[in-house]
């Protein structure tokens, strides 16, 4: 997926003034955060299994050449191929080979973020296939032509009734002509579209959760059972996964599972975990005949020992931008990538570029939310303020910004002639602003009187104060 | 071996600033690791397994079913049937055995097809912390059995319930060895939140899961 | 009097001495606040001073990027209040900024590490530092008012304080304290935050505000200036007469004059 991260004000500026998002984000918060809490609250191991559960990403981080080998040789002994890839267009190369090698023409998908991460859809249409979203969310974002809003809910931001126009649109040709706006109508329809999908499906693509080393497995996790259909009817079956998904045993996978249900739905277990391992075997009656595992690294073995280590152990919850104010008022597409919230405020810089992606680590309050959350404790405000420095450094920084950081800067280092001309500005203001005890328009700050007034300043500094009471005590 | 996979390796090997593979005795603690996987914390359950596994299965609306022996198998299967106003064809999993299975069914022992309303198929395991099933593919027990029909039966032995995954990783190396193809863990119904996050039950797996569990 | 802890009142010598951080917002917009939070630590049994050198945190060029200024910055504020047994801040998010953010800004082994660090552990947010480290239960102020509480995010996540404010502000006479939903999401405020992207900063602070409003509060308290400012300065532009004061006017009995009120 091409990066409109750079568009980031007005996107912005149009995900606040929809309307449809505002709503659609209120139930997010809701929805979300409370159903979380509630999940966490219930379980009173929660805090040693997110402890152990990052211990067992950081342990596997710091010898990850030793398991990512140890997952390719046991895929090797099920029967299975893995391919590495360096860039996103290696791993477009690399599926494209096998569905052209598998004479494919349909391919179903399951939900993948490495895949969008890869642009995967634009790759198999533009040679010619045909490839298909299963999980409902990327359907319908699929119809729509347009990238996920969201990790765990992709279409978060569309209505009922948008959903009923896509599908109005859309259905006819398979008969379905009806506009029906319930959700279980909705449901049902896909169901029936995609099921004659699914069975003329020659590959089918999905992500994975976990690869695990000890046993050569891919797992995913999800509630539809969209991605079992993908990875046991069509002939062929290709997991596209980031290097850094690789766990060592069943165990910790098991371990990381039961926070990461928890943290991205609420719930104690996704209704379909599922470990592929290899092609069919040898009496199996169904299940492909050939698997493929595709490593992605695309800027993660460079991540691994700097100062954006952490982020590596992210599981993809969701749960830092389901408690990102910034992300519930702008919405998904205003970061402008596969990412958002604040794992695409750090992902997106790093995958696409900093320039590209400037305004993303600003629209951040630095609240810390997302880090109090993250199952993983990823210090996603560190990071955020890391890739600051960075832009300062670069001179990414806009030159307004520099300038007046510059001179605040100058000012604070000079305690003299910072009391000298904050007093003097603060007497100037507290006349000002006498009358009303509040500012409603002030020179340059248009930025904050815009919406909100400013309280005026008392006139006299505490430091000038303190100094006259020090004065009358002697 | 493809310069992608000595590339990435290379780089990850720069980024952990280590000059090449672990070295040996580093290997072997790491091999032992993975040899002989421990558990790690398993949370405390509340009651006794069964008692949990069915505790948690009813709260995910996993339909569920308790009787003293394989023969009443037939007979719940009959009245699923009947309450939800179904076709009296079923597809059993070929491993499925010693159910006898009443003459007004026709029982086909095959894979799943795109048409098939109900299937009836064993499990592994149950694993009491969360309600799940955990059914292994195999020539006895085809994986489209969990995911094509409407309606998906699950014929669960109360001797087969552990109280954790992990309990159920532990059997499955005691008992198989080494992976199946597909190992489904199933926990409820298939569901979806994609439409304003309403969640309804019957996305694009079986709208009904009926786990009936057996004493004996 | 029950709400004073003083140690050995007659020996000025084994008084804790407290460097307070005034904090630049305090200083230019609201002296008061600073001596309330003079009077609160003097009534517990300190002795405060303020340091003259000391000018703002350095927050605004650390969070901004530049960290070369940031720590030139810091280094000063570490000199200025090294002498003190305890630095003391009417603000989580500055006090956040010594103890959480100055150790970081020097490496590990060097000189200024270590004098950041002592420093970051004898750093406290004025509440808290009452509560936990003085060990003041209740207060003698009086304020009648309906009120709700605001958890600022450095407070609440850099520093701890939660329960700490909301004792202490069921000892005011007359003073009730209703929870608002999400107390603890941020107002939009977040520095520079709230001026570089005003409109995603206005639409956070309307949600806090509509919070606030909820629950029928006739005054919002909180602990950082910075939030107040803005909360208070978006509720009069919306004309909601929602009276605002930071909790150290309050616990210290000094409150008059609301944030962003005029003049008596």
């Amino acid at each position: 997926m091409k990066s409109a991260a750079h568009d980031f004000p007005s996107r912005a500026r149009a995900g606040l003034q929809n309307p449809d998002l505002v709503r659609a984000m209120a139930r997010a918060r809701t929805g979300f955060i409370d159903k979380r809490r509630a999940a966490v609250d219930a379980l009173p191991e929660y805090p040693q299994l997110r402890r152990i559960a990052r211990e067992i990403k950081e342990h596997t981080l710091q010898h990850l050449d030793y398991y990512l080998e140890r997952f390719e040789a046991r895929v090797r002994e099920h029967g299975g191929h893995v391919h590495w890839a360096s860039t996103p267009a290696e791993a477009q190369a690399i599926v494209l080979d096998v569905c052209r090698a598998a004479g494919a023409k349909r391919i179903t998908k399951g939900k993948s973020m490495v895949g969008e991460e890869i642009a995967l859809n634009e790759a198999l249409e533009a040679a010619g296939f045909e490839p298909i979203e299963t999980d409902l969310g990327e359907y319908i974002i699929q119809l729509a032509n347009e990238p996920p809003s969201h990790i765990i809910a992709p279409a978060i931001h569309k209505t009922r009734d948008q959903i009923a126009d896509l599908f109005h649109a859309r259905h006819a040709q398979y008969g379905l002509h009806e506009r029906r706006t319930e959700p279980t109508a909705l449901v049902g329809e896909a169901r029936t579209v995609l099921r004659e999908k699914f069975q003329t499906a020659d590959v089918g693509i999905t992500g994975a959760n976990f690869l695990v080393a000890e046993t050569g497995s891919s797992v995913i996790v999800t509630n539809e059972g969209n991605g079992d259909l993908t990875n046991t009817l069509p002939r062929v079956h290709v997991v596209t996964a980031g290097i850094e998904k690789v766990v060592p045993t069943l165990e910790d996978m098991s371990t990381i599972l039961r926070v990461l249900a928890r943290n991205a739905t609420g719930q104690e277990a996704s209704a379909y975990t599922t470990l592929s391992s290899g092609p069919r075997r040898a009496g199996d009656l169904d299940g492909p005949g050939e698997y493929h595992v595709v490593l992605l690294d695309n800027g993660r073995s460079q991540m691994l020992g700097n100062e954006f280590h952490e982020m590596l152990r992210c599981i993809r919850c969701g749960a830092c931008m389901n408690h990102c104010p910034v992300y519930h008022a702008v919405g998904g597409h205003a970061y402008g990538w596969v990412y958002v919230g604040p794992m695409g405020s750090v992902l997106t810089p790093l995958m696409v570029g900093l320039d590209e992606a400037r305004d993303l680590p600003n629209a951040c309050t630095l609240n810390g939310r997302c880090r109090e959350v993250c199952p993983m404790e990823i210090p996603l405000s560190d990071m955020i303020r890391k890739l600051r420095e960075r832009e300062f450094d670069e001179r990414l920084t806009p030159p307004r910004t520099r300038l007046g950081l510059r001179a605040w800067a100058f000012a604070a280092r000079r305690p003299a002639l910072y009391r000298f001309v904050t007093s003097l500005a603060m007497r100037v203001l507290g006349l000002l602003g006498r009358r009303r005890g509040r500012l409603r328009r002030l020179p340059l700050a248009g930025g904050w009187t815009g919406t909100r007034d400013l309280p005026a300043p008392a006139g006299e500094t505490f430091m000038a104060a303190w100094a006259k009471r020090r004065v009358e005590k002697r | 071996m493809s310069i992608a996979r000595e590339r990435i390796l290379a780089s990850v090997r720069r980024s952990l600033r280590r000059a090449g593979p672990l070295p040996e005795s580093v290997r072997e603690v790491l091999d032992r690791r993975l040899d002989a996987p421990a558990p790690n914390l398993k949370p405390a359950l509340d009651d006794d397994p069964v008692s949990h596994f069915v505790h948690k299965a009813d709260a995910v609306h996993a339909r569920i079913s308790r009787v003293s022996t394989l023969a009443e198998v037939s007979g719940v299967v009959l009245r699923h049937i009947e309450e939800h106003g179904l076709g009296e064809s079923i597809v059993a999993a070929p491993g499925l055995e010693g159910v006898q299975w009443s003459n007004r069914l026709a029982v086909e022992r095959r894979a799943a097809r795109g048409s098939d309303q109900i299937s009836v198929t064993g499990a592994f395991a149950g694993i009491a912390e969360t309600g799940s099933v955990m059914l292994l593919s195999g020539p006895e027990s085809p994986t489209t059995l969990n995911f094509l029909p409407e309606d998906h039966v699950v014929v669960l032995r109360e001797s087969r319930i552990v109280p954790h995954l992990e309990d159920a990783w532990a059997m499955l190396r005691e008992e198989r060895g080494s992976m199946p193809r597909t190992v489904n863990l199933i926990c409820g119904p298939s569901k979806t939140g994609d439409v304003e996050l309403v969640i309804l039950e019957g996305a694009h797996g079986p709208r009904r899961l009926h786990v009936i569990v057996v004493r004996e | 009097m029950p709400n004073r802890v003083r140690q050995s009142p007659d020996d000025a010598t084994a008084r804790p001495r407290v460097g307070l951080l005034v904090t630049c917002l305090v200083d230019l917009f609201r002296p008061a606040v600073g001596f309330a939070a003079v009077r609160l630590l003097e009534d517990a049994g300190c002795v405060v001073d303020v340091p003259a050198v000391q000018t703002c945190c350095g927050q605004p060029a650390y969070n901004g990027g530049d960290s070369g200024n940031a720590r030139a910055i810091a280094k000063r504020t570490i000199e200025a209040f090294e002498p003190f047994d305890y630095v003391v801040a009417p603000s989580g998010s500055c006090a956040g900024m010594l103890r959480e953010h100055y150790p970081r800004l020097f490496p590990t082994g060097a000189g200024w590490h270590g004098r950041a660090q002592a420093l970051a552990e004898r750093t406290h947010e004025l509440v808290s530092f009452l509560a936990d480290v003085l060990g003041v239960r209740e207060v003698a102020a009086r304020f009648e008012a309906d009120a709700t509480y605001h958890d600022s995010c450095s407070g609440l996540r850099e520093m701890g304080v939660r329960g700490q404010p909301r004792r202490l502000l069921a000892s005011v006479g007359g003073l009730t304290v209703a929870e608002m939903r999400d107390s603890d999401a941020c107002c939009g405020f977040g520095g520079t935050f709230c001026v570089k992207y005003p409109e995603i900063s206005t639409r956070l602070v309307d949600e806090k505000c509509a919070k606030i409003l909820a629950t029928g509060a006739g005054v919002l308290l909180g602990g950082d200036l910075g939030c107040l400012m803005n909360i208070a300065g978006r509720l009069a532009r919306e004309s909601h007469p929602v009276r605002v004061f930071h909790v150290a006017e309050v616990l210290a009995g000094t409150a008059g004059r609301g944030i962003g009120e005029r003049g008596r």
